[in-house]
């Protein structure tokens, strides 16, 4: 906890850069990943290109964690009860807000939409509180 | 067949992204928003990677006048800062809180977060499909 670690952090955010960039040049797609997956939902005519996007976000994580376990670094903080009710506030709130950290954070704030700055803004401060409480009640 | 392999790949960085920079660890992210305890602040510069390279990168891209792939680009319409946005943004920031995860890294830790993923991931999909259903609209 608490390391820091920002040459690897900034590695991994130009490659989700160079994701958004990519799917923007060639399928003119917002690299929104509750969109994304929201729109799964609404027929096949779109599968075509979300279903692959999904299938490379899971293989290849999937991969680099094969082949370097080093990477398999996950600690989950929260009970799994706590983990259902936040998946469903998650999903409820992204379909509801159109974006996350994705959308939102990294695809609409380059575009300087004001509506993801502001829902940046929101989440992050609702982020950061519920770490606060959450801390507070001993839920992690 | 071009779209679905652009697709591909672009699903692939963005999950090499993810692991490289340890979104896929709920504890960091949980770390990243506690900035008044024992804060990480490694998670902004994945942020800030990001944005660096998606804001100059769509500027070369959205000046052309059509997608490689695709005959339009589909960018949001919407300018309104209304009651949906606001709610639904401080939702998902509540749930990102509680479990360190959004929904990224979530798909990206299926096949490798043990039995605790799937929990996050049942709410995530579950909820996500009935409000699709219950309000089909296109995005």
């Amino acid at each position: 906890m608490g390391s820091f670690t920002p040459i690897s952090a900034t590695i991994g955010g130009i490659l989700i850069g160079l994701s958004a960039v990519l799917l923007m040049y060639g399928n003119g797609r917002i690299a929104g990943i509750s969109g994304i997956l929201g729109g799964v939902f609404n027929g096949r005519k779109d599968w075509g290109w979300r279903l692959p996007f999904l299938a490379g976000l899971i293989v290849i994580p999937f991969l680099i964690v094969s082949l370097r376990p080093e990477f398999d670094v996950a600690i989950f903080r929260t009970h799994k009860w706590t983990l259902l009710i936040a998946g469903i506030i998650v999903g409820i709130g992204t379909q509801l807000g159109n974006g996350c950290t994705s959308g939102h954070g990294v695809c609409g704030n380059a575009r300087l939409s004001e509506r993801s700055i502001v829902a940046t803004i929101i989440f992050m401060a609702t982020g950061i509180g519920t770490v606060f409480v959450s801390k507070y009640l001993g839920l992690y | 067949m071009q779209r679905a392999i652009v697709s591909f790949f672009a699903g692939g960085l963005f999950g090499a992204g993810l692991v490289i920079s340890q979104m896929t660890n709920p504890a960091k992210v949980i770390a990243f928003l506690d900035i008044f305890g024992n804060w990480d602040p490694s998670l902004a510069f994945v942020m800030g990677g990001a944005l660096l390279i998606t804001f100059f990168g769509y500027r070369l891209v959205l000046g052309k006048n059509a997608p490689a792939f695709e005959t339009k680009f589909y960018l949001p319409t919407s300018k309104n800062i209304d009651g949906r946005l606001i709610s639904g943004a401080a939702l998902f920031g509540i749930g990102w809180g509680l479990s360190g995860l959004c929904p990224g890294p979530a798909i990206s830790l299926s096949t490798f977060g043990g039995p605790n993923i799937l929990y996050f991931l049942a709410g995530l999909i579950g909820s996500v499909a009935v409000y699709r259903l219950l309000f089909a609209r296109t995005s």
